[in-house]
């Protein structure tokens, strides 16, 4: 995948975390009385306080980072706009003007945060549809994609990980980490060539590209369904693919920190079936670190769903940011960005608060 | 604890010049041995070392390719070929689609990919290595703001910062290593800062602060080659990262236009059409090549943190 | 009456990547319902591997010989979905390390529910509240059921440990270094605890433990492990009073007798280290460290002798000794 700083598949599970920041409380033996009670309650506002404070500053730090990579440096806006064609000087300024170009900089930096708060993210320099519009279109169906992809690589990621870290040294380890390993060295592009060329060209089992047939948009919701569903395969198990790599490494890496642990072997003095210990005890606690890993991980979806979706023309958020990539349009640009970025650090506040929530050594007594 | 006074030994080495020599020797005697232990453990480390075969054998094919193929084949006017033609003993991978050689193509990307690669990552993971020693060292508000800093560039998605990075910046060689470099630091950073707040705890650099040692003193002396084994170990996985995103950069049309690089092919491959054509032989080559590398790093990087970590070895 | 317990000639061997490691090397007991042992040794010499293969829960691919048989059935040989049933129900164990050793996403009362679901098939509900009338006889709050094991302390979570090992009403209880990790005051009442439930439920207790003096005060009998063998077996305050074996001796001589100026002044304590269980002496694996070692120590193999009727030593000089 075009995982840029994905956490290499290292073998130490330790690289991450960062919810284990608060993790160091033990709760006192006495009862949980109304004092304790209320304690634990501003605990938990100053938690969530602080998370949000936190999500806040990174997205102010996003809403600085797109305007210097795109209004400062960004290159010259007009001759985007104009191609690469000669223009009058007469030209040149019209369109300056229309980009309010011509403002001092400390004037287009106010406007910028009055737009962003404002939602009126401005049109495309192709289109001039507002990029707003462009952006809600294409939504959905990006959702339809990374989240097929994601439930695909989730369930079965987690699923292959905890048994390959529960049988350490068996050829099933070996070979399952030797897939995954190979999965993630792919890049998520070429798998979806190879994938299309397979499938779609010599065996021609399933749609090239696109998220419909031609004739698509006149069928009734059964069919419909159905022909979204015939294109959506190949982008999703390609999409899936490297994620799903990358959280069989991390949920073995998990399992492979809880094995030594002596509450496995009680479990396994009390009588319990082996997959049983390894279900009910060794998956929960291993599930933990791997909700957190995954979590910084979010970003790397959205860097598969550009790549995936380019691939298979699939008319998403992705397809659109390649081909504003191209022209290079940037309003459209900027308002992706912001979009890819906000979301993955609203993701992660929401990770970190969940997990909270999940691990009872982090959370308060009830 | 009582520590015996040494001649030459650090806070003392300005009068004794002569014995300097000695210690000196010493340690480095000491660094080549742990070396050789490090070899001994890493080879047996199967995967590892097949990792590194393949990195022996690439790097010579690439080093030695001038003496072998012919890079004039490679200008459009004196392509050899004809359009898109299917593998044949003479283009063992076809041609593309104005009749260059798609091997020949390939030998030659690895350069770019290799050289992007390796710079993109040295320099991140000394970026996250300066960061994350500063993290730790420091403390109070400059911890933190860096640490919020390495966190914001943890989460946020890497590849679309660096393109807009290059789209900013304009898309070159040296552009494409900045913005990797710039977009996968972080990783590296807080791995250093948790590895060097374990080893500022340790007692011979409370001894050394209670000697006056000043915090480069400390930082170069002590902590860096301490961390040195970690911080290769991390390089060398970032290799892979770095090797992946220049390929999708180059894919998505950022690359240097001058440059073949495996991710310029396969853009080419694509842009061409390669894949409704059919013409596997496009796209299987370069792939491959790319996933051969990743594969082979990440092998190397795995094999050095089984080593560097006993705990990772299993059935102790 | 018939054992509870029967250990004979039980010889493990582990295979790691250094070859195979004989861990235990030909032992023998039996205990009957009430019996109390206490068995004794430093750490590595093969007391606590004894614990694990008496439910066999060592690795797959250590190799056990010998008959382990509880309650009439002999646990090596028997099929997996028995030995499931015998675990817990039969046998269980109280492990060392507390802390380690409960679930921390769990209930405490889940945890110690589980085996009373798994083995006599009551609901959930069922089971917890059984769970809570056994925290009661263990000194636990019934409002603790609903704590996670961090919330604990360290002697609480210990105590739930035991109350989990009760739980099925088993006949034999192993409790491995039960008290080592608690503080002294904790660990006095823990022992008290254990010693008075396992005496009104008559139930058989193998407790093992590197300190001697834990032992002798809760357990009638003791035993005492050297590399993988039983050097001596004996009633608890006697032998730890007097023990026959060298280094039994070394071992109890290393609690001073409080207030005696003699032996502040000359601490008794053994010298060298203890053999490396790949390459044990040959003769009698003690005779290096041996104080009154004799010239056919090391030729001779030495297995346990009568030294009295309820006494054994393995010592050549088991008559002169003590």
């Amino acid at each position: 995948m075009g995982n840029l700083s994905t956490t290499p598949p290292s073998v130490s599970p330790s690289g991450g975390a960062g919810g284990g920041d608060d993790a160091g409380y033990s709760a006192g033996t006495t009862p949980p009385g109304g004092v304790h009670r209320s304690a634990a309650r501003r605990e938990l506002w100053r938690f969530l306080a602080g998370r949000v404070s936190g999500a806040v500053v990174s997205m102010l730090l996003v809403l600085l980072s797109a305007f210097f990579i795109f209004r400062v440096i960004g290159g010259d806006p007009v001759r985007a706009v104009g191609g690469d064609s000669p223009m009058t000087p007469e030209q040149r300024a019209e369109i300056e003007e229309r980009l309010g170009l011509n403002e001092p900089l400390r004037v287009q930096f106010w406007e910028y945060v009055k737009d962003v708060f404002t939602l009126d993210w401005g049109q495309s320099y192709v289109s001039s549809a507002q990029v707003t519009d462009l952006m809600w279109d294409r939504l959905p169906n990006t959702l339809l994609l990374t989240g097929t992809a994601l439930i695909l690589a989730a369930g079965l990621g987690v699923w292959i990980g905890a048994r390959a870290g529960w049988r350490q040294g068996s050829t099933f380890e070996k070979t399952q980490v030797g897939i995954s390993l190979t999965l993630w060295s792919a890049p998520t592009f070429w798998l979806g060539m190879i994938v299309i060329i397979v499938f779609s060209v010599r065996l021609d089992l399933f749609p090239v590209n696109g998220m419909r047939s031609a004739r698509g948009g006149d069928q009734d919701f059964l069919p419909d369904l159905l022909d979204v569903a015939h294109h959506l395969v190949l982008p999703a198990c390609t999409m899936a693919a490297v994620i799903y790599a990358q959280y069989v490494l991390i949920m073995r890496s998990s399992i492979l920190e809880e094995r030594g642990n002596d509450y496995l072997t009680v479990a396994k003095a009390k009588g319990l079936r082996d997959d049983v210990v390894r279900r009910r005890h060794a998956v929960p606690n291993a599930l933990l670190p791997t909700v957190t890993l995954i979590a910084l991980q979010f970003g790397a979806i959205f860097n598969g769903a550009l790549l995936t979706e380019t691939i298979f023309s699939w008319p998403g958020l992705g397809l659109l940011f390649y081909q504003a990539i191209k022209i290079p349009d940037i309003p459209l640009l900027q308002v992706l960005f912001i979009f890819f970025a906000g979301t993955t650090i609203l993701a992660n506040m929401l990770a970190d608060i969940i997990y909270r929530f999940l691990d009872p050594r982090v959370r308060r007594s009830a | 604890m009582r520590t015996e006074p040494q001649p030459g030994s650090m806070s003392g080495s300005t009068n004794v010049t002569t014995e300097l020599k000695s210690p000196r020797s010493i340690v480095w005697a000491r660094r080549r041995a742990s070396l050789a232990d490090f070899w001994r453990l890493y080879r047996r480390q199967r995967a590892g070392m097949v990792g590194l075969a393949i990195l022996v054998v690439i790097t010579l094919l690439t080093v030695l390719a001038p003496w072998y193929t012919d890079e004039s084949e490679l200008n459009a006017a004196n392509a050899p070929g004809g359009r898109m033609e299917s593998p044949s003993t003479e283009f063992w991978f076809g041609t593309d689609q104005i009749g260059r050689p798609i091997l020949t193509m390939v030998i030659w990307g690895a350069r770019v990919s290799l050289q992007v690669g390796l710079v993109a990552a040295v320099l991140a993971v000394t970026l996250g290595t300066v960061i994350g020693m500063a993290a730790a060292h420091f403390g109070g508000w400059i911890s933190w703001a860096l640490m919020r800093l390495t966190d914001w560039f943890i989460v946020l998605p890497s590849l679309v910062l660096a393109i807009a990075l290059v789209i900013a910046l304009g898309p070159s060689k040296l552009t494409i290593i900045i913005a990797i470099a710039l977009t996968s630091w972080a990783g590296t950073a807080r791995l250093v800062r948790a590895q060097t707040m374990a080893i500022e705890g340790r007692p011979y650099l409370e001894r050394a602060r209670a000697l006056g040692a000043g915090n480069w003193h400390q930082m170069t002396r002590h902590v860096l080659p301490n961390l040195m084994p970690l911080v290769l170990a991390s390089a060398t996985l970032q290799v892979s990262s770095a090797i992946l995103a220049e390929a999708s950069l180059s894919f998505l049309g950022l690359g240097d236009p001058s440059a073949f690089s495996w991710g310029g092919i396969l853009e080419r491959a694509f842009d061409a059409g390669a894949i409704s054509a059919g013409a596997w032989w496009y796209m299987l080559p370069p792939g491959l090549a790319i996933l051969l590398v990743v594969l082979a790093f990440t092998l190397c990087g795995r094999a050095m943190e089984v080593v560097l970590n006993p705990r990772l070895r299993g059935n102790q | 009456m018939t054992p509870v317990l029967e250990i004979d000639d039980l010889r493990i061997t582990y295979r790691g990547s250094r070859g195979e490691v004989p861990a235990v090397r030909g032992i023998s007991m039996s205990l009957e319902p009430g019996d109390t042992l206490g068995l004794a040794g430093e750490s590595g010499c093969g007391k606590s591997t004894v614990a694990g293969a008496i439910l066999r829960l060592l690795p797959r691919e250590t190799q056990v010989t010998g008959r382990i048989v509880l309650d009439g059935d002999d646990v090596l040989t028997m099929s997996f979905g028995k030995l499931r049933a015998v675990r817990w129900a039969g046998a269980s164990i109280v492990f060392q390390g507390a802390m380690h050793s409960l679930n921390p996403v769990h209930r405490i009362a889940r945890q110690i529910a589980e085996p009373i679901v798994l083995h006599e098939g009551l609901s959930s509900d069922a089971a917890e509240k059984r769970a809570v009338e056994l925290m009661a006889q263990v000194g636990l709050p019934a409002w603790r059921a609903s704590s996670y094991p961090h919330q604990l302390s360290g002697g609480q979570r210990q105590r739930v440990m035991i109350a989990m090992a009760l739980a099925c009403s088993p006949q034999l209880i192993i409790a491995d270094e039960a008290t080592t990790a608690l503080d002294v005051m904790i660990q006095a009442q823990v022992l008290a605890l254990i010693k008075r439930l396992v005496a009104e439920r008559n139930i058989a207790l193998v407790m093992i433990s590197h300190d001697l003096s834990v032992l002798a005060d809760t357990c009638d009998r003791l035993a005492v492990m050297y590399a993988g063998k039983l050097v001596e077996d004996g009633p608890s305050h006697e032998v730890f009073a007097a023990a026959r074996h060298p280094y039994a001796q070394a071992l109890s001589a290393a609690f001073p007798t409080v207030g005696d100026p003699a032996e502040r002044r000359n601490p008794h304590g053994l010298a060298g280290d203890p053999p490396d269980p790949s390459n044990l002496p040959t003769g009698c694996s003690f005779h290096p460290r041996c104080p009154v070692v004799r010239d056919d120590c090391a030729s001779t193999s030495v297995e346990l002798r009568r030294a009295r009727d309820d006494w054994r030593a393995a010592c050549l000089r088991v008559e002169e000794v003590a």
